[in-house]
């Protein structure tokens, strides 16, 4: 062959590593830049995330950084223009930043509260929530409650760790993989890879989803259940262990609560709590002396022997039960039986019971062990570590309904029974998880000027007297999160900022400051009607909500309806932390965190919102911030991450402290330490030792370090809880005898009751139990593709080819039967409004069940497209169809949201589905065209990005001259 | 030598991500820019060498969704060379076939001839481009050997794709294609594509034991309870304590 030209000019090229952030995922990134310019983006093959692969979105970084919608310089609205009418000025940053600090000053010294601060899709909650917390503003959460805050508080009530992105299947040993209600997720990219592992093993994946779509179409098995329903058949498989005896004794005996004793006193305050001696030791029964004893001492002997199934009588003369014998006679009622819940569920109920046993006979048939002695808690030693190698991921469609809190309790307690979390082979946690039951950090309430708070604003309540309400029982926080609308709101509710601002309801506020979070479109619910909330006025004509503050790096719907404007940089224009005090992107075996650097030059007039907030707080003279003097102690962010320590030795990077920089995890600050981060690929990995692999909820090694990095307060046992009696709290305040706190509302009372079940439960979704389901019959649910999976980028060139217009899918037989064609316009209505789009008809969804793909509509003249964008004409959002309140019933507009947690209940939607009339075509609502910014460039006609002239590979003439141009097969291969 | 791909259609998810990949390195790559037409408007489209293709097989409920890669099979006998009247369609000694930018008039032949819909006509170039198998990565020696790679194998998460030379039966693709039963797309035509798809692997089976399947126990949560708390006392009294499993 002859010699090739130089493609490449390497000389004019350099390599520079980062982290990407075109999801949540946060792989490791190997950026190729020629003269400044990107020239190619790939995995990092080095980094623990994603091992050098890299999806959809992360190929398209180059496409993001070119978006014609990145915001440019700093806008306010133009005095005397309407909000949301798109007039804007652009203003210098020193006057933005001035003017705001003038105005947060007066709020502080006043009252801080009148400060909303609210975060959408950023992984920087430790340093929002610090700025919060410094402030002295409660008003602050990032987008959880309105994400999946379910997953992450039903794990943390109940194994201490959780789905999402806080711990991962084993995929190198699970050998039954069950995934439910998962269209994508924040492990974007080790998901995939972990898929493949399972499948080159022989493993059986079974996946459980309305929609064969994504990860289904890889399936073994799938099971198109109908929404809302995954908590039941998760109860039905209990229901199936039990009753055949397949359960891991000894697991749930030294690993959960189940040996404990619950008092039996029905009508009393002490109803339904754990049995306690007079030093408050939960107690449990010691077959070995045929007494009571304390759970904790009676563990660690070798001569006790707890009874996992029992009811006794104290010589106090209190009735008592094993958690084990309360769980058993709730489950093995004939109502969770798979007959019982078959039609309900949408799954047969042979195909239930079947899947039941094929779990139990993977996890105790094929069990498997891991040659590694370890230590547990008690200090018994063991050879190895026994796995259950059944492992589950569940996600948005178990989280997203109203009972999803439950549901995804109801699925963990699954994994209990089958000692299959942090077994090998089963679902790991990822440092710093597991943590103790419920993490040791209460919601802060209390709040006073010109201080900081004394508490993070969000944390895990324990029970009524931990909540967030005053005297009178009403709430404290503008979300109404830790309220008896959302006890357990540990993420905060978002989606419920704005309609409560505007309602007053509990207060007014002065400031709302967005970050990253498109509120004003397809972040909020029931978006037409929000938009006006933003626009909204007093009877003097002042704003309802006085002054939104929006930093955002593109031309997003929200950015419209925002006073002020401060342009954010791209994930490719600065420094940033993916820190382990916050979401870092550890491995279950491996405790990581990461960073971000500039790749490219700033090419306009932005600043990373973090480098602001360093700023304002500065200014604002955050003790944090400033020295005795005033003066500002901190450089920036650079400086500040570096050198600020939540505790000694801790701080935001885990990597390289000390002063010589050969401290992990805990030392000293280390001026170096950004660029070691750099030297080292921008992330850091503490790989944990293999005594410390599994059962950490129970292994002393990595107790104690986990302790001793800061992980977790205490080095003790985290005890599973089967049974939680925080839930049982809130419900003995829902029936009023409760020794505190207890609502008074009838309707708070009931949802108390009908909710918190200590044992995981299961109800209809709210939205259903109040609508016609006659008429609403089908279930309407969303999932975001693949390839835009946690981003927004409709913007994006390359992107938006693959997909620019999202249809409404329905099941075929369904849909003909109703005499929908395929492409027919459609109207679909809710109980809160209508909307019209065009369907197509599919075969893989759920028959009572209509689905789309999320957030590729777009208003018109946002995010740089042009106002003939299908993402605007034919592309359209469920999000008018669901209220943030649930349909009206006895009492008070509440919100539409899981009662336990606050978490946004996207997915409880009921609808009906008909022909639009002859001629009826196009989006409606369609509203209308956003102006465009100052400043902004023409979006182009045509793009034809490169970084250099190609060098063409010339066909040689004797080539041509031997070969011709047609390929004779006599002559054979060549 | 016959360069090309393996496609595992057991484990592609359809996430997109490899013509993403591709679409990044070629723009820049030897044939490129791989223009795009209305970025940003009505009618979104550009030159892409990789496009994925979903499909349904069967009915609700045993429906199954198939994702399916596309891109130049670098066909042993490929029409697209045959008919090209400039000469700019070529097939190398390796198996990559190729246009020559500087050859090729944008008459359009070769895709008409290409039942694959393997070639993308660069309105704005006003040439014809396809798939190189990113040969300006798999030779480049300044790239670590592992990176010399097409984009799109690189990139893959769920490790579908693999490259390889097919002449080689020691190779990676060879011996995939041998083990799992690999196809080719529509061979019938006779245009004898090289690339090759790996079909759904047999789906595992969980046998429940009679084991696991227990005896039913009468008398419902009561008997069961009863029957549990009998057992641990039995075991209790017979060694002592609990002697059940171990872990």
């Amino acid at each position: 062959m002859a010699a090739l030209p130089e493609f490449e000019k390497h000389a004019h090229q350099e390599v520079k590593s980062t982290t990407c952030y075109m999801c949540a995922c946060r792989c490791g990134i190997d950026v190729t830049l020629e003269n400044g310019e990107i020239r190619f983006i790939q995995g990092n093959p080095d980094h623990p995330v994603n091992k050098g692969v890299l999806c959809a979105k992360g190929n398209a970084g180059i496409m993001k950084q070119k978006s014609p919608a990145k915001l440019r310089q700093p806008l306010l609205r133009k005095p005397g223009s309407e909000r949301g009418a798109g007039e804007f000025e652009p203003i210098s940053w020193e006057r933005a930043l001035d003017m705001l600090t003038k105005r947060l000053r007066k709020i502080r010294a006043t009252d801080p509260k009148r400060l909303a601060f609210f975060t959408g899709r950023d992984q920087m909650q430790a340093l929002t929530g610090f700025w919060a917390s410094q402030f002295g503003t409660i008003n602050w959460a990032a987008h959880g409650g309105f994400c999946s805050v379910n997953m992450a508080a039903a794990g943390l009530y109940m194994t201490g760790q959780s789905f999402w992105e806080f711990g991962d299947p084993d995929w190198d040993h699970a050998k039954y993989f069950m995934m439910w209600g998962v269209a994508e997720d924040h492990a974007s990219n080790p998901i995939k890879i972990g898929l493949e592992k399972l499948k080159s093993r022989g493993a059986k994946f079974v996946a459980i989803n309305p929609v064969r779509t994504g990860y289904q179409a890889i399936a073994d098995e799938w099971i198109g259940i109908r929404p809302g329903t995954d908590g039941l058949l998760a109860l039905a498989f209990v229901h199936v262990l039990l009753k055949t005896e397949n359960f891991d004794w000894d697991y749930l005996v030294r690993y959960t609560n189940a040996t404990q004793l619950v008092i039996d006193a029905p009508g009393t305050s002490q109803h339904g709590l754990m049995l306690r001696d007079e030093h408050g030791q939960i107690q449990a029964h010691d077959q070995a002396t045929g007494l009571q004893c304390a759970w904790d001492a009676a563990s660690r002997s070798d001569e006790s022997d707890l009874a996992l199934f029992g009811k006794y009588t104290t010589d106090e003369g209190v009735r008592v039960k094993t958690v084990m014998t309360l769980a058993a006679e709730k489950y093995l009622s004939d109502d969770y039986a798979p007959a019982a819940v078959a039609e309900r569920c949408g799954v047969d109920a042979e195909t239930i019971e079947r899947l039941a046993l094929e779990m139990a006979e993977v996890a105790f048939r094929e069990s498997i062990t891991i040659d590694t002695p370890w230590t547990d808690w008690t200090g018994r030693r063991h050879e190895k570590f026994v796995g259950r190698p059944v492992a589950m991921h569940a996600m948005r469609g178990v989280s997203a309904h109203s009972n999803g809190f439950q549901s995804c309790r109801s699925i963990h307690l699954v994994q209990m029974l089958l000692g299959a979390v942090d077994s090998p082979g089963s679902h790991l946690a990822k440092p710093p998880f597991p943590k103790h039951i419920a993490p040791p950090i209460k919601p802060a309430r209390d709040m006073a000027p010109n201080t900081p708070l004394k508490s993070p604003p969000l944390g895990f309540p324990m029970g009524p007297e931990d909540l967030a309400i005053d005297a009178d029982g009403k709430p404290l926080r503008i979300d109404k999160a830790y309220s008896w609308d959302a006890p357990v709101a540990a993420h905060g509710l978002m989606h419920m900022v704005i309609t409560n601002a505007v309602n007053a309801d509990p207060y007014q506020i002065d400031t709302l400051i967005l970050f990253m979070a498109n509120m004003g479109w397809n972040s909020s619910m029931n978006t037409a009607e929000v938009q006006d909330m933003l626009r909204m006025k007093d009877d003097d004509g002042a704003y309802k909500i006085p002054f939104i503050v929006t930093s955002d790096a593109f031309h997003s719907e929200m950015v419209n309806f925002s006073d002020l404007i401060l342009p954010d940089t791209t994930y490719l224009e600065r420094f940033d932390t993916i820190s382990m005090l916050d979401r870092p992107i550890s491995e279950p075996h491996a405790a990581c965190d990461a960073i971000r650097q500039p790749i490219v030059d700033l090419d306009r007039d932005v600043r990373p919102w973090q480098e602001v907030l360093i700023d304002i707080g500065t200014r604002l003279g955050f003790p944090a911030l400033v020295n005795e003097d005033g003066s500002a102690k901190f450089s920036g962010y650079e400086d500040f991450i570096t050198r600020w320590e939540k505790a000694p030795g801790i701080g935001f990077l885990a990597g390289w402290r000390g002063k010589d920089g050969e401290s992990h995890m805990k030392g000293e600050p280390n001026p170096d330490q950004w660029q070691r981060y750099i030297d080292n690929g921008c992330f850091f990995e503490h790989k944990l030792p293999p005594e410390q692999r599994y059962y950490r909820f129970a292994n002393k090694d990595y107790l104690e370090w986990s302790k001793s990095v800061g992980f977790n307060a205490e080095d003790g046992p985290i005890v599973m809880e089967l049974y939680s009696e925080t839930m049982q709290k809130f419900r003995l305040a829902g029936h009023g005898i409760y020794d505190g706190p207890c609502p008074v509302e009838p309707e708070d009372r009931q949802r108390l009751i009908d909710h918190f079940d200590p044992l995981p439960d299961w109800s209809i979704p709210l939205e259903e139990q109040r609508v016609d389901n006659s008429r609403y019959r089908f279930h309407a649910v969303n999932q975001r593709p693949m390839f835009m999976y946690h981003s927004w980028d409709s913007q994006n060139a390359w992107l938006r080819q693959i997909m620019a217009q999202n249809y409404l899918y329905m099941n075929r037989a369904r849909g003909e039967s109703l005499g929908i064609e395929d492409l027919s316009w459609v109207w679909v209505e809710s109980h809160h409004g209508k909307i019209r789009c065009q369907l197509k008809l599919m075969e893989g969804c759920n028959p009572d069940t209509v689905w789309t793909w999320n957030a590729i509509g777009k208003q018109k003249g946002t995010w740089g497209l042009s106002e003939d964008a299908p993402e605007s004409n034919e592309g359209f959002l469920m999000n008018h169809l669901i209220s943030e309140l649930l349909p009206p019933g006895q009492g008070r507009a509440i919100t539409n949201s899981d009662p336990v947690t606050g978490q946004a209940a996207w997915y409880d939607l009921k609808v009906n589905v008909f022909l639009a009339e002859p001629g009826e075509s196009g989006i409606w609502p369609s509203l209308d065209a956003v102006k465009p910014l100052p400043g902004m460039p023409d979006s182009p006609q045509v793009l034809r990005y490169h970084t250099h002239e190609a060098v063409n590979l010339e066909r040689p003439f004797s080539d041509a001259l031997t070969k011709g141009s047609t390929f004779k097969k006599e002559e054979g291969k060549r | 030598m016959k360069l090309g791909l393996v496609i595992d259609l057991d484990t592609c998810v359809g996430c997109h991500a490899c013509a993403v990949a591709c679409k990044q390195w070629n723009t820049s790559g030897t044939t490129g820019p791989l223009s795009d037409l209305e970025p940003y408007g009505a009618e979104p489209s550009g030159v892409w060498f990789n496009r994925i293709r979903h499909y349904e097989a069967d009915v609700y409920p045993n429906s199954k969704t198939v994702n399916v890669p596309m891109s130049c099979m670098h066909c042993e006998d490929a029409a697209c060379v045959t008919v090209c009247p400039t000469g700019a369609s070529w097939k190398r000694d390796d198996g990559i076939v190729l246009v020559d930018q500087s050859k090729c008039m944008g008459c359009n032949l070769c895709a008409w001839a290409c039942p694959y819909g393997a070639r993308e006509l660069d309105e704005e170039s006003g040439v014809m481009k396809k798939c190189t198998l990113c040969v300006d990565r798999i030779y480049d020696e300044n790239l670590p050997e592992s990176q010399r790679q097409p984009a799109c194998v690189l990139t893959c998460p769920t490790s579908a794709r693999l490259f390889g030379d097919f002449d080689d039966p020691d190779s990676e693709v060879s011996r995939a294609v041998a083990e799992r039963g690999g196809v080719a797309q529509m061979p019938e035509l006779g245009y004898a594509p090289v690339n090759r798809y790996l079909p759904p692997r047999e789906k595992p089976e969980v046998t429940v034991s009679e084991e696991t399947r227990g005896d039913s126990t009468p008398g419902g949560a009561a008997g069961l309870i009863g029957k549990w708390m009998k057992r641990q006392k039995d075991a209790f009294d017979r060694f002592g304590k609990r002697t059940s499993g171990e872990a």
